[in-house]
């Protein structure tokens, strides 16, 4: 499908397939388009062009409440004049149903996102936590087809962050449910998707498993967007019949770092990314590339050295077997099976 | 604590200054017809009820009492009714020409009425709408629906839009979502905009006077603007039927103090 506002086109002729129980991120920068896919099956928006299609059947001429999905909204959205039990049973109650029946459900939700002691307030007495729990509850009490979870998690803080993704991967499993959530975070992507989908400027830019993502990036968005530290990324021309990689005023050597010259890419621009986990630093301090330490970034699980090499800046891990200091020269030396090429901005097997 | 003492001395003054004018046409209702005459003038009354009396009895003013209550109710509600569909669309669809429009309703509620009675009082002859309820309560809406409009936009645009959202995608049509969570939390505002517009109709003297002629229907302004006989000038009935007309727009503003402060300084700070 395509969604263009005027003259602005938001998505561009997309298509991707959701299977029943799974879990989908869509992931990508922000105004990359992902919220209006979200938007779009929900009913909020309608498609310039293109269908929805959720159990085989076209729903995208379906007002939002025909469509049996629901939305966990970034900043909850709840109703303010409600209580936490109403905001829950405002859904079941819509549809006509008894308040026997609603009670016991309400209930049922509240327990198993642990907020039964919140029932009888208001949402401007909880915290953030409590009101996505709120929010989270009011998407589970109605037994959707599907799940709508935008960027749900972003206005928590980072430690909540952490404790509530978890908790959604358990739901998750729990409720076998089909989700379809979008961030930018890619950590969050990571952890939680069983298939994600990337979205740069209102296309796909590749649809796959979280380690099909990471360590096959299909261009050079996708490399340059998952994964943090970024992946390192040396652009350059070709030269030496492919044993060169021209690279601003650096020479690099590419047949080195390959273990052959791609002879077939003489002449042509190339990008090599490497990523910081998969470079090593070699013991005579020659290695691939070598610079100067600028800095050093100590996560405390992990430790990044930021090196400059003749004008180029690039990010390794350390493995922590020797200590540094800044301004120390080293090598790096790179796994050769684990560099990324890209011709166009496509990847390219070596 | 000088400064403070100072500024209660200064907000002391000031309400004074506007409650003075008031109070002294309170204590006036309240005299004997010896003391209103008396010279030098007394300031504090017997408590005579006897202007009251003579008021209700012989000015049958519960009678306009009762006209300005149908007028100014029917034009409040139909005007709230009409201002928040009005509102409601303008705030939330994204049309073209939205800011042209509010700036048009804003120019069009700063027009003189006296630039448009002639226009009105003749279109109302036609549709013989003159001496009506209907007649007067048209005037009034039209006077006061941009206004009522405009005050109402600004409401429901500070109801966030994923709500309304929200609502939909659980379930609700266009007009529930309207009317189950959009009003309850623009209520304020809705109060708000009623009241004024209440307030103004009932205050209204102008085209209540050219439109309503006939005594049966007169509102209370025009109805106590025209206590004063050819020789006489009932200063003490014109005094109580205005403390009494006053009652009603004291009463509604305390009951809804609350909402009226929440409603008129929305936007200014978010709640």
């Amino acid at each position: 499908m395509s969604k263009r506002f005027g003259a602005a086109e938001i998505l561009k002729d997309i298509s991707f397939e959701v299977a029943d129980g799974e879990f989908c991120i869509l992931l990508g920068p922000s105004g990359c388009g992902k919220s209006t896919i979200l938007r779009l099956i929900a009913g909020l928006e309608q498609p310039s062009a293109g269908k929805i299609l959720i159990d085989d059947a076209r729903v995208d001429s379906l007002a939002p409440r025909e469509r049996d999905v629901a939305f966990v909204f970034q900043n909850y959205a709840l109703y303010p004049h409600m209580t936490v039990f109403d905001n829950l049973a405002f859904a079941l109650r819509l549809r006509g149903m008894s308040m026997n029946d609603i009670g016991p459900k309400v209930k049922e939700a509240a327990r198993l996102l642990e907020i039964e002691e919140l029932l009888q307030r208001r949402p401007q007495a909880l915290s953030g936590g409590q009101r996505q729990r709120v929010a989270l509850g009011r998407a589970i009490v109605r037994q959707p087809r599907i799940f709508l979870f935008d960027e749900p998690l972003s206005n928590l803080d980072a430690t909540l962050r952490a404790s509530m993704r978890v908790e959604l991967a358990r739901l998750h499993r729990r409720l076998k449910a089909t989700i379809l959530y979008v961030t930018h975070d890619q950590a969050e992507a990571l952890t939680l998707g069983e298939k994600i989908v990337v979205l740069d400027r209102g296309t796909i830019q590749q649809i796959g498993r979280a380690s099909e993502i990471y360590h096959k990036p299909a261009n050079l968005m996708v490399g340059r967007f998952v994964g943090s530290p970024q992946m390192n990324l040396f652009a350059g021309k070709v030269d030496d019949n492919g044993a060169i990689l021209q690279c601003n005023a650096t020479r690099l050597d590419l047949a080195g770092l390959l273990q052959s010259a791609p002879a077939r890419l003489a002449g042509r621009s190339l990008t090599v990314g490497v990523r910081p986990e998969d470079f090593h630093v070699a013991d005579d301090g020659q290695g691939w590339i070598s610079g100067e330490i600028d800095l050093i970034e100590d996560l405390g699980s992990d430790r990044f050295l930021h090196v400059k090499c003749d004008g180029i800046h690039v990010v390794a891990r350390d493995g922590r077997e020797r200590s540094f200091g800044p301004g120390d020269r080293i090598g790096l030396h790179a796994d050769s099976e684990r560099v990324h090429l890209f011709l166009d901005g496509k990847r390219i097997e070596p | 604590m000088k400064r403070s003492a100072a500024l209660v001395l200064f907000s002391v003054g000031i309400a004074l200054y506007c409650l003075v004018p008031f109070l002294w046409l309170v204590l006036t209702s309240l005299k004997s017809s010896a003391e209103l005459t008396a010279i030098p003038p007394k300031l504090m009354p017997s408590f005579h009820l006897g202007f009251y009396r003579s008021a209700l009895q012989n000015y049958g003013l519960l009678h306009y009492v009762g006209n300005s209550a149908i007028v100014a109710g029917a034009t409040a509600l139909i005007t709230v009714v009409l201002g928040s569909l009005a509102a409601y669309a303008i705030a939330r669809f994204k049309l073209k020409w939205t800011n042209f429009y509010l700036l048009l309703l804003l120019v069009v509620s700063m027009f003189p009425q006296i630039a448009i009675a002639g226009p009105v009082w003749i279109i109302l002859d036609r549709l013989q709408w003159l001496n009506t309820y209907q007649g007067l309560v048209a005037a009034y809406i039209a006077l006061s629906l941009p206004l009522a409009t405009w005050i109402l936009t600004t409401f429901f645009r500070e109801v966030p839009g994923e709500i309304e959202e929200a609502a939909l995608i659980d379930g609700c049509s266009r007009l529930q979502a309207l009317y189950k969570v959009v009003l309850p939390l623009a209520a304020p505002g809705i109060l708000t905009a009623g009241l004024l517009v209440f307030i103004h109709a009932w205050n209204e003297f102008f085209f209540a006077l050219i439109i309503m002629t006939d005594p049966t229907v007169q509102t209370l302004p025009v109805g106590i603007a025209l206590f004063p006989g050819e020789y006489t000038m009932p200063w003490g009935e014109i005094a109580a039927a205005s403390t009494i007309a006053t009652i009603p727009l004291v009463l509604l503003t305390l009951i809804f103090q609350r909402g009226i402060v929440r409603g008129l300084s929305a936007g200014a700070v978010k709640g």
